[in-house]
């Protein structure tokens, strides 16, 4: 496989406004169990203000830089809520990860995860068991990190990474939440998967499959 | 089954909600560089005064942006539906209602709303704008005392904005205004009681299940489950049962004054609220406590849901003429 290129990402970033549209649905029927039902139009109209920012921009003349802050600050500016600074802060580490490059090493690629587990914990200050996205993203992020410092080939270090995300989302039924909006439901929000776990399992995916290659 | 909704598109419905009200309240209110999502006061920011930025998401009118107006708000940023405003609004509400003397940010307090409040502050800040926040914790059903700090803001985020607001209408210093708005929260309490569900216009949807005969107490204004769900009782009984705990929690002396609030979630009509402060001021007098101000009406709903909170303020000399002082807002004056 080879480098990621500004139009990689830009694919990347419209096959997750076209999945994370198809889930809205079930997104926002696992937010009504613990939430306020809305979580899959929050992340819908992120991804799809990304989708949009990024088709008027000429790919050939933007570094994968621009296109992480670009979608930074149109998801940031659809949305706020609290995915809107978890994403935006995600997207922004990202793109910080490869500043000044052209294009992204293959084997580099799987870091594009480490670099958003990392901002959305810094920007949301969730720590693993709480009950939230982190669930989900921490793991991907120490299997990423694992796989490409053990020099495995990148689409290898993808599946590993989706499968934590997938795995640490399911595990969020038997938790109790501390943040977020759910947390007031203490003992009540046992059995029921967190929304942000799901849909963040759903991001690596889709990540995973566009650009593992 | 959708829910039935006077609406044409959900996705447009705060947008189109907002055209509405700059329709009417013109005289009070203009979008700030033509940005529907940040609305200023027309004479409220000024030289040398404190300004008040206030906001959170869509749903909860007349909060938050019925009360922006000269006397109390000086700006509100609108989010979508139960979502807080992203940082741009919030910082178009802060150059706008900035007079020199510093910006004081108040909200309910939501890990969404902290997060893009505080993206706002630390950007403005850059510019050189002072920001400060006061988050209002009111709703006693959500964490206990000792966890006050995790509390959300419900329906007694008004008696603590129009407190700071006065404060910044009199030209007092921004540590004054802060001071003013911190001791209002200390001293607000609330707890609402739901007794049936709401449905976001995108959605359409109701948010949680709730039985013919049941209702929930504690019951947050998203929809966020409350502290007991319990066979629907008489409006005297659900009044002692929230005073008892308000009374408790405010641990006022004999011949304390206060001041009321008696809120409807959304679809609970005025006679019932008035039914309810019936009996809110029978406690209030046999516990010796003087009411010196009492509001009724929809002051945070939560869209269609159908429900009561009961707010008290305990007042002292400071806060009793925060309160007094005169307002004229889109949709709250006091004269």
């Amino acid at each position: 496989m080879s480098a990621l290129t500004s139009a990689d990402l830009i694919k990347m970033f419209r096959a997750l406004s076209e999945r994370i549209e198809a889930e809205k649905g079930f997104l926002c029927e696992l937010d009504g169990h613990i939430g306020d039902a809305d979580h899959g139009i929050a992340m819908a109209q992120g991804f799809g203000a990304v989708a949009r920012a990024l088709d008027a921009l000429d790919p050939a003349a933007i570094s994968p830089t621009d296109v992480f802050n670009t979608a930074a600050k149109s998801f940031l500016n659809a949305v706020g809520a609290s995915s809107g600074p978890l994403y935006a802060t995600a997207f922004m580490r990202a793109g910080a990860a490869f500043k000044g490059k052209d294009a992204i090493a293959a084997d580099e690629a799987p870091a594009i995860i480490e670099a958003m587990a990392r901002g959305i914990q810094d920007r949301g200050k969730a720590e693993p068991g709480d009950k939230t996205m982190i669930d989900a993203w921490q793991p991907a992020a120490v299997a990423a990190a694992a796989g490409r410092e053990a020099g495995k080939p990148a689409a290898e270090v993808f599946a590993a990474a989706r499968k934590a995300a997938e795995e640490g989302a399911a595990a969020t039924a038997g938790m109790v939440a501390s943040k977020g909006r759910s947390s007031r439901l203490g003992e009540r929000s046992l059995g029921h998967v967190d929304p942000g776990a799901a849909s963040a399992a759903i991001v690596v995916a889709v990540m995973a499959e566009s650009l593992a290659g | 089954m959708q829910t039935k909704k006077i609406i044409n598109n959900g996705d447009d419905a705060v947008d189109e909600m907002v055209e509405g009200i700059l329709a009417a309240h013109s005289d009070t209110l203009r979008p700030v560089g033509g940005n529907l999502r940040a609305l200023v006061a027309k004479n409220g920011p000024r030289p040398g005064k404190v300004g008040l930025v206030i906001g959170g998401g869509s749903g909860h009118e007349p909060s938050f942006v019925g009360f922006v107006g000269k006397g109390l708000a000086d700006a509100a940023a609108i989010g979508n539906v139960f979502a807080s405003p992203p940082p741009d609004p919030i910082m178009e509400c802060t150059k706008a209602a900035d007079g020199g003397a510093g910006v004081l940010y108040m909200y309910g307090n939501y890990a969404g709303d902290v997060m893009n409040f505080d993206m706002a502050a630390e950007m403005i800040g850059m510019d050189g704008i002072e920001v400060r926040t006061v988050l209002t914790t009111d709703d006693i059903a959500s964490a206990p005392p000792a966890e006050r700090h995790k509390r959300r803001g419900v329906a007694g985020n008004f008696f603590v904005f129009k407190a700071a607001g006065a404060a910044c209408d009199m030209m007092l210093s921004l540590d004054e205004c802060e001071r003013i708005a911190r001791k209002a929260n200390d001293r607000t309490f609330t707890i609402g009681v739901a007794l049936g569900a709401c449905s976001l216009p995108q959605t359409r949807k109701w948010n949680f299940e709730m039985g013919p005969d049941e209702m929930e107490v504690g019951m947050g204004i998203h929809g966020e489950p409350g502290i007991a769900r319990e066979p629907l009782q008489s409006a005297d009984q659900i009044v002692d049962r929230i005073m008892d705990q308000l009374l408790a929690e405010m641990d006022a002396p004999k011949g304390s004054k206060v001041a009321v609030l008696v809120n409807s979630l959304g679809s609970t009509p005025l006679m019932e609220l008035y039914i309810m402060n019936r009996r809110v001021h029978r406690r209030l007098a046999d516990a010796r406590i003087e009411t010196h101000r009492t509001f009724v009406g929809t002051y945070c709903s939560s869209l269609e849901m159908a429900g009561a909170s009961i707010t008290l303020i305990h007042l002292d000399d400071e806060l009793q003429r925060m309160l007094d002082h005169p307002c004229d807002c889109a949709m709250f004056q006091v004269k």
